[in-house]
Order: structure tokens, then C-alpha cells, then sequence
């Protein structure tokens, strides 16, 4: 089984230190306090990649849009399992929304033949959860989004979709085909020290707009159908009363309210 | 605008708030709404939909009795076709997710996901997106299209009154045969667990704030204090740290204790919507700017690590 797993390196936003402040062109953040890592639901893919390989044979390809700076998270996929990867980086993609990066990562994948391509079912830094079914529309093969389980059948795939509430819808589909993987269906496994190792000697190969056979008018926010063009600070109703204090007189306030409104 | 679909969502024989909210926004603009609604058995939706609806355009036939991706799609595609409405809104839940990007590639219309406002300017749709888990927003503007789609956020958009009475219209279904490379199944249910927590009265919640599992004992402690059950964030139950029965929001439980305490919480939406019943809700987070003080009556800025030991000795002393 052949298996593309496309993942997104993003700002760490559980970190209480890493702040987003929109930056003077009003399109973009400033980045240069963010730590990097790999998408939340895109480890999750990876683990999933990597489990289909040990339990079916076959091999996994990582792919990212992406610089240089991405290649931490590449190797750390590489390093848990993945064989190679493809990392697509060129200043014209700069901008794209879902459809064009679903063109860009096409024609990264596009020559390798995959039976399955994961991707992530939702970016935690701009969050379309689109790219995927995008990605599937343009190979033309069916899709499934927020997949947390997949069983390999004859011929086809048992998987379970999460929707609201927890409900797990089952479907059978057909390979080839683009999963989109929620969080929470699998243990995504540290990287081993010889696995890390091995990774450094795995290839990563660099396409560029001219190496993918795109044309310029297919990327970036040319190549896209809607573009953010502003950012701006929620307009926010009323915020909380904040205690302020060390956590003794925080805790202590806190205690005292609870106290009056019957809750102790 | 000429012409605004909407497609409605119903699972196991329930129509899903999210009708209404679609329908609201829908309705603010000066243009026909038609509501799409693919089922099978479906009057009783129908009639629910049509006060919201200058039309509800049905296609009753067994094979929407479940969603199927690839056959609603198949549908969608004919109705749209045929009746070049301008602009359709989908819902931005597990099932219109799953259709969202392939239709609006298929109908080479501009579309944009999981939206939280829309606006139509001049003759053109507008949309707000929301990033970084709450912290920005940005306004989105679509490339010229014969047709725009969006897909809408729930709970953005509280839904109104529905004050028409618009026509039900039956169509023959457009789709020949079912799709051969995605099938439906079947549907199973989350596993119930020792502790409902819609019923608690008090809930002690945890996010990735706390850390690692070590930690939770201490949360343990101060919900034994309290009389209060412990629930969580998706991040927390992902790690495996809490069971599932416990997870706090969109694809968890919708709660209303008398208290929430969130401790080390973002306050995404997913997991908000789950939580914004709540009586009293008091967040402690280590970040100023985190979207969960939004929510909250009260909040501490702080390493929770520090708070919830102190809490547990104020308490103490309270309690004597
Ligand atoms: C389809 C879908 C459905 C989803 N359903 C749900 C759902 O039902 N419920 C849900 O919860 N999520 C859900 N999510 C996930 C959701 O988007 C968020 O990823 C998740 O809620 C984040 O959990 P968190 O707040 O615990 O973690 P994070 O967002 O990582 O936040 C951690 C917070 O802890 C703070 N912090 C860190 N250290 C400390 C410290 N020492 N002291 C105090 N504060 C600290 C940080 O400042 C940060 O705000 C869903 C996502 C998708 C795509
Ligand atoms: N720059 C990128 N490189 C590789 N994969 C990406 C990139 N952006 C998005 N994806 C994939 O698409 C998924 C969904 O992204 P989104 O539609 O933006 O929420 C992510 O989880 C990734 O798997």
C-alpha cells in the first residue's frame, strides 16, 4: 500500500507564550516569537500512515508546502516511520487558500501512485478542514472527512467519520482515495533515537513552482477562489472579571465568590 | 442575489439546529431562499424548514436516508444546475464538511470553510473566518464565480423567528444510482461511561494546560473538594488522559453545570459550544489573550499548577 501523508507545520498556539499579533501589511502575523510544530490532527495522520504500513506492508511518503524551516516537522514524520518525502516551496505559493494548495500538493503526489492520502481534517493556525476534499476533488477519487478509524477490507476501507457529539458514522469506501484525519483515533508514537538517526539519510525532495508544471496563475492567491485580505482583532462582548494577585490571593478571591454564590 | 440555497442537515431522523442558523443568515439578504432538503420521509422537516423558506425544494427518496458524501453531492450538483441559484450555504459540520470543497471544485464556484459572518457587498458575498483558534479574524473576498458557496460555522449565528411560509416543492431524484465507491453503513454510537456529565452540577475541566497526567490528581482533589465531576478538553481525551464520556464539546457533550471550571483551557469554539450554558464559568490560563476568558464570569492569569493547590487549601479553610 502506497500512502501520501500530507502535513502542515504550524504555530504552537497551546504555548501561553506564543502571541498573534497582526502584523502592518494587516495580512499577515508576526512570527517571529512563534515555536513551531507539526499540525495537531497531522500527527495523527502520520501515526495512521505508519500503522497501515506495519499492519499492510507498503510505503509512506510525507508531503509538505512548506520552507526549509518545515523540515523539522518532515523529519520527525520520517523519523517515526515515514520512507521519503516531498516538500514543495516556492515563493509564488505564498498566499494560496485550500484550492490552490490542494493543486500545489497534487502535483507533489501526483507521479507516486498512492492508494491512500491523509491528510489533517483541520489546520490549527487558519483552519479551512479543506484542503483535503479539495485534494480529493482534483484527483477525482472519493473522500471521506474527520476520519478517526480505518480498517483495511478486501479491496476497500471500513472507516469510522466522527460528527457531532461523538457519533461515529461508518462507510466503506474505495482506494484510491484522500482521508482527513481527526485527533484522538490513534497513540501517535514518539520518534526512536535510531529512527531520528535514519531519518537524517532519508531523501526530502524540493519541487519548485517550474518542477511541479504548474503555472504561476494556478497558485498562491491568483491560483485561489477566495483570499484573506485583512485581519482584525473579534470585536468581543463582555470579557471575564480577572483577579489579579499571586495564586494565594487569587485562589483566595476566587474561594470568597464561590463561597457567596453557594458553590461551597 | 438572485437565488440563496441552503442545504439542510438532519441525522437519525432529526433536524439539526444548524437549519435555523443557515436560515437566519440566509434570510437578511434580499433574495429568494431556497432551502435543498434530501431525505427520505421528510415532511415533517419540510414543514419545519418552510417558515424559514421562500421555497423548500425536496427530494424524498431512500437513498438519502443516510448521508452519503458522494450521493449528495450528485444532487446538490443537478439542483444547482438547474436552478443557477447565486450563492449556497452549507453547514460546517461533519457532513457538509465532507462536500463543501468537492462540490464548490465540481461547480467552479469560489467558496470559502467555516465561516463566521457574511455580507454582500455590491453584488458580491463577503465572509468572516476566524484564525488562530479564535484570536483573529479575517475578512475573506471571493474571486468572480457564477456561484459563491460558504460553509457556516454552528453557533455563529443565533437563528431568528421564522416568519414565512414558503411553498413545498417535491423534485424527482436527480441522482440515477448510488455511489459505488462510498457506502454508507451504519452509524455507532459513543460509548457511555460511569459519569454523565451533562447532569453534573459541578464540573472541574481540563485542557493541555495541565500538562501531563501527573498532574490530574491534584485536579481530582479539587473536584472531590468541591463536589464537582472532572471533564475535559478533546486535547486532553486525544492524549488519553481523560475517557472519552468526558469531553466537553461540539463532537463531546453539551454541558450546564452551575459551575465550570476551566483550568488551562483555550476556549476553541468546538470546545465553547459545549460549555457557553454554563451558570458560572471561571477560567485559569496562563495566556491573557487566550479566546476562554471571552467566556468566563472569572478569570485568573496564571500557571494553574500554582492555582489549583492554593484553591484547594483556600477551600479547605473555607469548608473548616
Ligand atoms: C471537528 C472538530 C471537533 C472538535 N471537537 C472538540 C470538542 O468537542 N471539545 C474540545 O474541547 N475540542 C474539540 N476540538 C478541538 C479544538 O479545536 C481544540 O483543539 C481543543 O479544544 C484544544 O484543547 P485545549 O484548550 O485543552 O488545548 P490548547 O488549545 O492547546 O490550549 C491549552 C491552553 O492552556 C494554557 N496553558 C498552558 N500551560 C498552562 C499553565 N501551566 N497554566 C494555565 N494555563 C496554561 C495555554 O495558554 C492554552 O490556552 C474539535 C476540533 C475539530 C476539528
Ligand atoms: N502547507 C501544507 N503542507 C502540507 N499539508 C497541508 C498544508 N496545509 C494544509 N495541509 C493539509 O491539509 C489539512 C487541512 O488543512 P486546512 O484545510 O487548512 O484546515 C492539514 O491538516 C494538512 O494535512
Amino acid at each position: 500500500m502506497k500512502i501520501a501523508v500530507c502535513v502542515k507545520q504550524v504555530p504552537d498556539t497551546s504555548d501561553p507564550d506564543t502571541e498573534v499579533h497582526i502584523d502592518s501589511s494587516g495580512k499577515g502575523v508576526d512570527q517571529s516569537k512563534f515555536s513551531f510544530v507539526i499540525n495537531d490532527a497531522d500527527n495523527f495522520a502520520v501515526e495512521e500512515a505508519i500503522l497501515l504500513k506495519e499492519k499492510h506492508g507498503g510505503e509512506v511518503v510525507v508531503v509538505n508546502v512548506g520552507s526549509e524551516a518545515a523540515n523539522q516537522v518532515i523529519r520527525m514524520a520520517l523519523a517515526k516511520g515515514g520512507d521519503s518525502a516531498v516538500r514543495l516551496d516556492d515563493e509564488k505559493f505564498a498566499g494560496s487558500d485550500p484550492v490552490a494548495l490542494a493543486r500545489i500538493l497534487q502535483a507533489g503526489i501526483k507521479d507516486l501512485g498512492c492508494d491512500v492520502v491523509l491528510t489533517g481534517c483541520l489546520a490549527s493556525d487558519d483552519g479551512y478542514g479543506a484542503v483535503g476534499v479539495a485534494l480529493a476533488a482534483l484527483m477525482e477519487v472519493p473522500h471521506a472527512a474527520y476520519v478517526k478509524t480505518v480498517e483495511v477490507l478486501n479491496g476497500t476501507l471500513k472507516i469510522g467519520r466522527e460528527l457531532e457529539g461523538g457519533l461515529l458514522e461508518m462507510d466503506e469506501i474505495s482506494t484510491p482515495c484522500v482521508l482527513t484525519i481527526q485527533t484522538g483515533g490513534n497513540e501517535p508514537r514518539y520518534a526512536s533515537f535510531k529512527g531520528i538517526r535514519e531519518a537524517s539519510k532519508k531523501e526530502i525532495k524540493v519541487m519548485d513552482l517550474a518542477a511541479t508544471g504548474l503555472s504561476e496563475d494556478q497558485v498562491g492567491e491568483a491560483g485561489s477562489v477566495a483570499v484573506m485580505v485583512q485581519y482584525s482583532v473579534p470585536v468581543v462582548g463582555e470579557l471575564a472579571e480577572i483577579l489579579e494577585g499571586d495564586a494565594n490571593e487569587t485562589a483566595g478571591k476566587l474561594a470568597g465568590i464561590l463561597k457567596e454564590k453557594g458553590l461551597v | 442575489m438572485h437565488e440563496i440555497f441552503v442545504l439542510a442537515e438532519h441525522r437519525q431522523g432529526e433536524l439539526r439546529d444548524i437549519n435555523f442558523e443557515m436560515l437566519t443568515l440566509a434570510g437578511k439578504f434580499d433574495s429568494k431562499v431556497t432551502t435543498v432538503l434530501l431525505g427520505s420521509g421528510v415532511d415533517d422537516f419540510a414543514s419545519k424548514l418552510a417558515p424559514f423558506s421562500d421555497k423548500v425544494l425536496v427530494v424524498d427518496d431512500p437513498m438519502f436516508e443516510s448521508f452519503n458524501a458522494l450521493d449528495y453531492q450528485a444532487a446538490l450538483k443537478a439542483l444547482i444546475e438547474q436552478e443557477k441559484p447565486h450563492l449556497v450555504i452549507i453547514p460546517n459540520t461533519g457532513q457538509g464538511a465532507d462536500i463543501l470543497a468537492s462540490l464548490a471544485l465540481a461547480m467552479e464556484a469560489s467558496f470559502t470553510s467555516d465561516i463566521i459572518g457574511l455580507e454582500i457587498e455590491g453584488d458580491k458575498p463577503v465572509a468572516t473566518r476566524a484564525f488562530y483558534g479564535g484570536k483573529i479574524n479575517g475578512r475573506i473576498e471571493f474571486k468572480d464565480a457564477d456561484l459563491y458557496m460558504v460553509g457556516l460555522r454552528e453557533g455563529a449565528i443565533p437563528a431568528g423567528e421564522g416568519t414565512k411560509s414558503g411553498e413545498i416543492v417535491k423534485v424527482d431524484n436527480p441522482v440515477g444510482a448510488t455511489a459505488e465507491n462510498r457506502k454508507f453503513l451504519e452509524y455507532v454510537q459513543p460509548e457511555i461511561g460511569d459519569v454523565d456529565i451533562t447532569q453534573s452540577a459541578m464540573l472541574v475541566s481540563v485542557g493541555r494546560g495541565i500538562r501531563e497526567d501527573k498532574n490530574l490528581p491534584m485536579i481530582e482533589d479539587l473536584a472531590k473538594l468541591l463536589g464537582a465531576d472532572v471533564s475535559g478538553s478533546r486535547a486532553v481525551v486525544d492524549a488519553g488522559w481523560l475517557p472519552t464520556d468526558r469531553q466537553v464539546g461540539i463532537s463531546g457533550k453539551t454541558v450546564k453545570p452551575k459551575l465550570y471550571l476551566a483550568l488551562g483551557i483555550s476556549g476553541a469554539f468546538q470546545h465553547v459550544t459545549g460549555m457557553k450554558g454554563s451558570d458560572v464559568v471561571v477560567a485559569v490560563n496562563k495566556d491573557p489573550d487566550a479566546p476562554i476568558f471571552q467566556y468566563a464570569d472569572y478569570g485568573i492569569v496564571d500557571d494553574l499548577l500554582k492555582v489549583v493547590p492554593a484553591m484547594i487549601d483556600k477551600i479547605k479553610e473555607l469548608k473548616g
